[in-house]
């Protein structure tokens, strides 16, 4: 499914390039659902931003679903991004002046999807997060918890090959963010390929395969017997 | 294009700071204001000097005979002569492009004598010796009876169509005019029609509805004028301008008359096309100026939106950058703002129109009708208002590129960053 060769990823700072991503080798196959962990600064975000077609490597390979994702537009790249992979963030980002059903509409509406169905599809993936009867609110009116399912829904509701998450219990308590984990869980049973990012252990215990990061190289790639987020909710 | 959620979106976007919209949107708001008045203004104005000539052709000229001014041919300067009947053949016959050549005599006048007597009443009007097309030069209703005909001419008979002034001064309320007789200087007229004038000079100038006209030839007879010709009103064809056919004309009357070929003194006339033009000139300046002070007050106007929305695509950056991840093109984040910005400048424009219009309503009410200034109904027509229109669409385009611009300038990833 994402298949990454030799990527390499430096910033400018100033007069210095600093030197993120120095070559990594990573594939993920159908199905998987894989954490990403590393100290702060280690560039998992710059890693998945790349992964999510929100930023171009400087080197480097990259295929998502066999399709070589290089020099694409800005146009191309939105529409891959919409087809290909749905994002679920650390703060949520929902639009604040939208019901939850228009924010998980929001992809389908840059699918050009007409408004019934559109709407039919939203209502379906917000019961799926179990928030149906919270369709009309406001984020403003959800908790932090409510907003990252709205979240995951929004994700979901362009059927995705990918979803892609960078810190997605970060601003949620733990048994929230269990909660959160049980529903990517159950996500990934039904086959959706999955990558998250985190700095916490036991999030990444209940993924099924870590890898680590450590000054722009994968140091550790391993497998992990996983932890059901049910269980310690 | 226009579907609910971008509707939505733009009143939403809009609303969320309303203060700051409506002082934005005033800047617009108030340019096509100023617009639509100076035009409506200039057109009003346009208006009450075009009803000063609405009672007349406008290709026209009058033109009399003075006395020539250089020696010719053995004939002495200081010398006076007359137009005649053979005058108005030959221009008929040489001159090209003309549509009427009346010739016209006068008796009386402003302030004369009283010359026409009806049993006991009596009056001092206008009589004038006429051909039935001067009823084209000077447009008028006949309200009973028939103008002068070419029969009347033929046969010389002595007939008139006198004025309203005419009648309510000489008849009684009720009294049927037809078939009465008025007497002109001591010769029997029999009334044939009444007519009513638009008046020249604007309005419904008295002076204008207190005449006679009567056959040119009876009239000639009655009044011992001969072949004699007073002066001409001569309009020419509409694909012509009788200035452009004056020289001509005079070329006639100067070979007929054995008058100096430059003497230009010889003959007066006045060109109604002439003035007409000019003022039709005026016109054209003032609704230029009309455009561009309005356009010029527009333009700050549009600046003031396009900051505002530079201001709000700041704003939304974090939002922009969470569209994009979700797919939306550049184009879709590039048209939200251009259509937030059009729709901002169309509903201030459209705002600044109806209020206006609202005022010309007002001062339409105000005003006089028929009154002594030369203004009236000022207003802008439907095209005016189309092009004021357009220009505020593509105003509002050019207010929303350089935001939408920046809009999409920014990286999805930077503009995730921004909070
Ligand atoms: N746009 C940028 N310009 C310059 N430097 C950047 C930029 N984005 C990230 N960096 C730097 O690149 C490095 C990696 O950043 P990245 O966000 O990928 O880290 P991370 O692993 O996600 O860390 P954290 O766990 O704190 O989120 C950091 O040192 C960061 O300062
Ligand atoms: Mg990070």
């Amino acid at each position: 499914m994402i298949e990454i060769k030799d990527l390499h990823k430096s910033y400018k700072v100033g007069k210095n390039a600093l030197h993120v991503l120095k070559g990594i080798n990573f594939s993920v196959k159908e199905g998987e659902l894989v954490s990403i962990m590393g100290s702060s600064g280690s560039g998992k975000s710059t890693l998945l931003n790349i992964l999510g077609i929100l930023d171009e490597a400087d080197e480097g390979t990259y295929h998502l679903d066999g399709v070589p994702i290089k020099n694409l537009n800005e146009r191309i790249a939105a529409n891959y991004r919409n087809k290909f992979l749905g994002f679920i963030f650390q703060s949520f980002n929902l639009i604040n002046y939208k019901s939850a059903l228009d924010n998980v509409a929001l992809p389908l509406y840059y699918q050009g999807i007409s408004r019934g169905e559109r709407n039919d599809r939203a209502m379906s993936y917000l019961e799926k997060v179990g928030l149906a009867e919270w369709a009309t609110h406001k984020p403003n009116e959800l908790s932090g918890g409510q907003k990252q399912r709205v979240a995951i829904a929004r994700a979901l509701a362009s059927h995705p090959k990918v979803l892609l998450a960078d810190e997605l219990t970060g601003a949620l308590d733990t048994k929230t963010s269990y909660e959160i984990m049980d529903l990517v869980q159950k996500i990934n049973d039904e086959g959706k390929t999955i990558l998250v990012v985190t700095h916490e252990e036991d999030i990444a215990q209940m993924t099924k395969r870590i890898v680590h990061l450590k000054d722009g190289v994968i140091i550790n790639d391993e497998k992990v017997e996983q932890v059901r987020a049910i269980e310690n909710v | 294009m226009f579907s609910r959620d971008k509707w939505n979106e733009v009143i939403e976007s809009l609303s969320s700071n309303l203060f700051r919209t409506v002082l934005t949107a005033f800047g617009v708001f108030w340019g096509i204001f100023i617009l639509v008045i100076l035009l409506a203004a200039g057109n009003g104005l346009e208006n009450g000097v075009k009803n000063i000539f609405s009672g007349i052709s406008s290709n026209s000229m009058f033109m009399w005979s003075q006395t020539a001014s250089k020696p010719y041919k053995g004939l002495p300067k200081g010398r006076r002569y007359n137009f005649d009947l053979d005058d108005v053949t030959s221009i008929k016959q040489k001159v090209n492009g003309l549509k009427y050549v009346s010739p016209r005599n006068q008796l009386g006048g402003f302030g004369g004598d009283n010359n026409v007597v009806r049993g006991l009443k009596n009056g001092a009007f206008n009589v004038y010796g006429d051909y039935p097309d001067i009823q084209n030069q000077e447009p008028m209703k006949i309200l009973q009876g028939r103008f002068i005909n070419q029969n009347d001419i033929e046969n010389k008979r002595k007939v008139a169509v006198i004025g309203e002034g005419v009648l309510s001064e000489l008849y009684e309320i009720d009294e049927n005019p037809l078939g009465t007789y008025v007497k002109i200087q001591g010769v029997n007229f029999m009334v044939i029609g009444v007519y009513k004038k638009r008046g020249f000079g604007g309005g419904n100038a008295e002076e204008d509805q207190k005449q006679i006209y009567t056959p040119f030839t009876a009239f000639s007879q009655a009044f011992n004028y001969g072949e004699r010709v007073g002066w001409m009103a001569i309009t020419a064809k509409d694909s012509y301008s009788v200035t452009n056919l004056k020289e001509q004309i005079f070329d006639v009357i100067k070979t007929n008359h054995k008058i100096h070929p430059e003497d230009d003194r010889a003959i007066g006339n006045f060109d109604l096309y002439e003035q007409f033009s000019k003022i039709q000139g005026l016109f054209i300046a003032l609704n230029a100026v009309a455009y561009f002070v309005g356009i010029l007050i527009l333009l700050s106007g549009v600046i003031g939106i396009s900051n505002i929305m530079l201001i709000v695509v700041k704003e939304r950056t974090n939002e922009i950058g969470v569209r994009r991840a979700l797919g939306a093109t550049p184009w879709s984040i590039r048209g939200q703002v251009l259509f937030e910005s059009v729709f901002l400048t169309l509903i201030a424009g459209m705002a600044g129109i109806a209020f206006a219009t609202g005022i010309l309503v007002i001062i339409n009410f105000v005003l006089p009708e028929g009154g002594d200034i030369p203004f009236a109904n000022p207003s802008v027509d439907l095209p005016t208002v189309i092009i004021a229109l357009l220009i505020l669409i593509i105003a509002g385009l050019l207010a929303g590129f350089i935001p939408a611009q920046n809009a999409i300038k920014v990286k999805p990833v930077d503009a995730l960053r921004t909070e």
